[in-house]
């Protein structure tokens, strides 16, 4: 189906299913009960884990296939943030002419930051798309005010154009009327689900995305990338140049971004300059080697997990401790709440940051590579043959890049 | 005239001089040696041939054509294909992908985007690549990891990527250099097979005597930058030029 194999075609009905389930799948105790605050099945933190899903899953076509990790994609985030906010000001709220716009735009930064970058290769190559990022981001903040309105942010003012505004048009970001803060909430029983149409429009083109990346993983052009990334003097002696290779992963992962970029300003009509700022180039890497460089489904959990702990980790205070340890005795119960107190809210940082080196030491593969283990655990359970006692004696399959 | 032509060739480092007016004519379909004592400039006669290094001076033309200045890529979309030292394949990839890549970088000539077609689409090429893995008695090992395979696999396999070019010009630089006896004569016996059954001029880079004598046509004896003799295997075992080269003043 749709030029994938079987299998494949399983792995992206299982994605699509997952992704459409997501309000329900996230909101799994009851608004009363005092583990409500892990649910993340509202409408702010699902679009992140869509958006930035998005943006990890470009990333790592180039950072995944090729090996050449860029430290500058938050520019083309910012990027396509400020177009779509211009179209907003200029033509209307419809989010569609701007978010085509943003790929057209980025991918147009992107050839030219990816033709001087690519030059080099290693840790030259990160430098040099950090300093176009750190470049781009200054100038946005000082220089090019008159663009991207520098430290206040880029928004929508009632004296603008908006020349394809009409009189019934919704006045905040909308798909030909869908309107994309608009939600339908379903009551059952204790829990409360919301269907956010922001997120369904998310979800949707993160499937499109999910899928263009599927196609491109297991196309001859996704093999040539992963044969640059493995070996490029044998790529060279085979009669090919990799640069071409290289700058289009470059380009489409800069698309990416920037459709990335658009859809945060197509969920809130703002854009900032800190969206460049190299601190969000750097969580693109981390969610990419978190989930699993190089896997299709490890960069989605990746940045779902990041965000999942920025949001829900942020959120609890010492208050909330205090309630939950409520049943010790004072002075134990300050004992632990002072104990956890530097991991939680302003602190979860130092959370992320343990697990992000645990899971480096412990699974250089990624969360996939823990999912991987722990099936193989199963399956090993199940039919333990006398040909399993001997893995270091069996010639290792190539890994799939599936998963 | 031969199908490769060096002539003239110089290339000096610094003080050294690494190659002093070289000559060499290799003829089509034959297997040309090159031999000589370490330092004797083998491997940079090797690498101005396929673009790695540029030489002071001379010329060095691949069928009527230069390929001086020319990047490896270009070189090697001429027709000229190489073995290295040390087996180069693909180490994450699987022993079919290494011999699909070569295959598609032959039919394609260049870059082509293909994103969104599927490797299993492009029947005549997976046939292709199916079919050398077999001649090489690879196919068994097609789905493996290149890169978990013995030395001699990964020799075998190098070899299957470049063949499956069909090269007009095959350039091995010590191909079995830090192999056992048996890998050395499994090489040697694929090597002779690729000769027997295909139309292929080989230049061959070798330190070990049983390999050169066992394989070429001509052999040309490089010492210290100059080519001292060339000439068939039978004169070249008992010339008292080639045994000064490697043995030093024998008689003196």
């Amino acid at each position: 189906m749709l030029g994938l194999s079987a299998k494949d075609t399983r792995f992206l009905l299982i994605v699509v299913f997952l992704t459409l389930a997501t309000p329900f799948l996230l909101q799994p105790f009851p608004e009363t009960s005092s583990l409500a605050q892990f649910n993340a099945g509202y409408p702010d933190l699902m679009q992140k884990f869509a958006i930035f899903g998005i943006f990890a899953i470009g990333f790592n076509i180039l950072f995944g296939l090729t090996g050449y990790l860029s430290f500058g994609h938050a520019a083309f985030l910012g990027v396509g943030s400020y177009t779509v906010v211009w179209m907003y000001k200029l033509l209307g709220y419809n989010v569609l002419p701007g978010l085509v716009l943003a790929i057209i735009i980025s991918a147009l930064f992107a050839l030219v930051i990816g033709f001087i970058s690519l030059r080099r290769s290693g840790i030259y190559f990160s430098i040099l798309t950090l300093a176009f990022a750190q470049m781009s981001y200054n100038l946005a903040y000082s220089v090019l005010t008159p663009i991207t309105n520098g430290e206040t942010g880029l928004q929508v003012y009632l004296n603008d154009p908006q020349i394809l505004m009409g009189e019934n048009s919704p006045t905040s970001p909308h798909l030909f009327g869908i309107v994309m803060r608009d939600s339908t909430q379903i009551q059952m029983g204790d829990w409360l689900f919301t269907m956010n149409n922001g997120y369904y429009f998310c979800a949707v083109i993160a499937i499109i995305a999910f899928y263009i990346s599927l196609r491109i993983f297991r196309s001859p052009f996704g093999m040539m990338l992963r044969a640059i990334k493995t070996n490029q003097t044998r790529m060279n002696y085979t009669g090919l140049n990799s640069r071409p290779y290289t700058l289009a992963a470059f380009v489409i992962s800069g698309m990416y971004a920037g459709l990335a970029g658009g859809l945060l300003a197509a969920m809130d009509p703002l854009a900032g300059a800190e969206r460049m700022q190299w601190t969000a180039s750097g969580e693109v890497v981390l969610m990419t080697i978190l989930g699993g460089a190089g896997t299709l489904m490890g960069p989605v959990l990746g940045a779902g997990f990041i965000k999942y702990c920025e949001n829900i980790f942020s959120k609890i205070n010492d208050g909330v401790l205090h309630g939950w340890f409520a049943f010790m005795p004072d002075g134990i119960e300050d004992l632990i709440v002072a104990m956890i107190h530097p991991f939680v809210g302003k602190g979860w940082h130092l959370t992320l940051g343990i697990l992000f080196m645990l899971v480096v030491i412990f699974l250089p593969g990624g969360l996939v590579e823990g999912g991987q283990r722990v099936a193989r655990l199963f399956r090993r359970n199940k039919k333990a043959g006398p040909g399993d006692k001997d893995p270091e004696h069996h010639p290792k399959q190539a890994p799939h890049v599936a998963e | 005239m031969g199908i490769l032509e060096v002539k003239g060739v110089n290339k000096r480092f610094g003080g050294l001089q690494a190659l002093g007016d070289v000559n060499l004519s290799v003829a089509e379909n034959t297997v040309h040696a090159i031999i000589g004592p370490n330092g004797a400039g083998k491997s940079t006669l090797l690498n101005c041939l396929v673009g790695k290094l540029i030489p002071d001076t001379g010329s060095v033309m691949f069928d009527g054509q230069s390929v001086l200045g020319r990047k490896p890529h270009e070189i090697n979309q001429m027709g000229i294909s190489r073995v290295f030292q040390t087996p180069e394949i693909f180490g994450d990839l699987t022993v079919m992908e290494n011999v699909l890549i070569p295959c598609f970088a032959r039919r394609d000539g260049a870059f082509r985007m293909r994103a969104f077609e599927t490797v299993a689409h492009e029947k005549d090429i997976v046939e292709k690549a199916l079919q050398m893995l077999e001649d090489v008695n690879m196919a068994d090992k097609k789905d493996m990891h290149a890169a978990s395979m013995s030395r001699g696999d990964k020799r075998r396999l190098e070899m299957a990527m470049c063949l499956v070019q069909e090269p007009r010009l095959l350039l091995l630089d010590e191909p079995t250099a830090g192999m056992a006896r048996a890998d050395t004569n499994n090489t040697i016996d694929l090597l002779r097979e690729i000769k027997e059954k295909r139309d292929i001029t080989m230049a061959i880079i070798e330190h070990d005597m049983h390999v050169v004598f066992s394989l070429a046509d001509r052999i040309t004896v490089l010492a210290q930058g100059t080519p001292l003799v060339e000439d068939v295997p039978e004169k070249i075992k008992g010339h008292p030029k080639v045994q000064e080269a490697y043995l030093g003043q024998a008689h003196g």
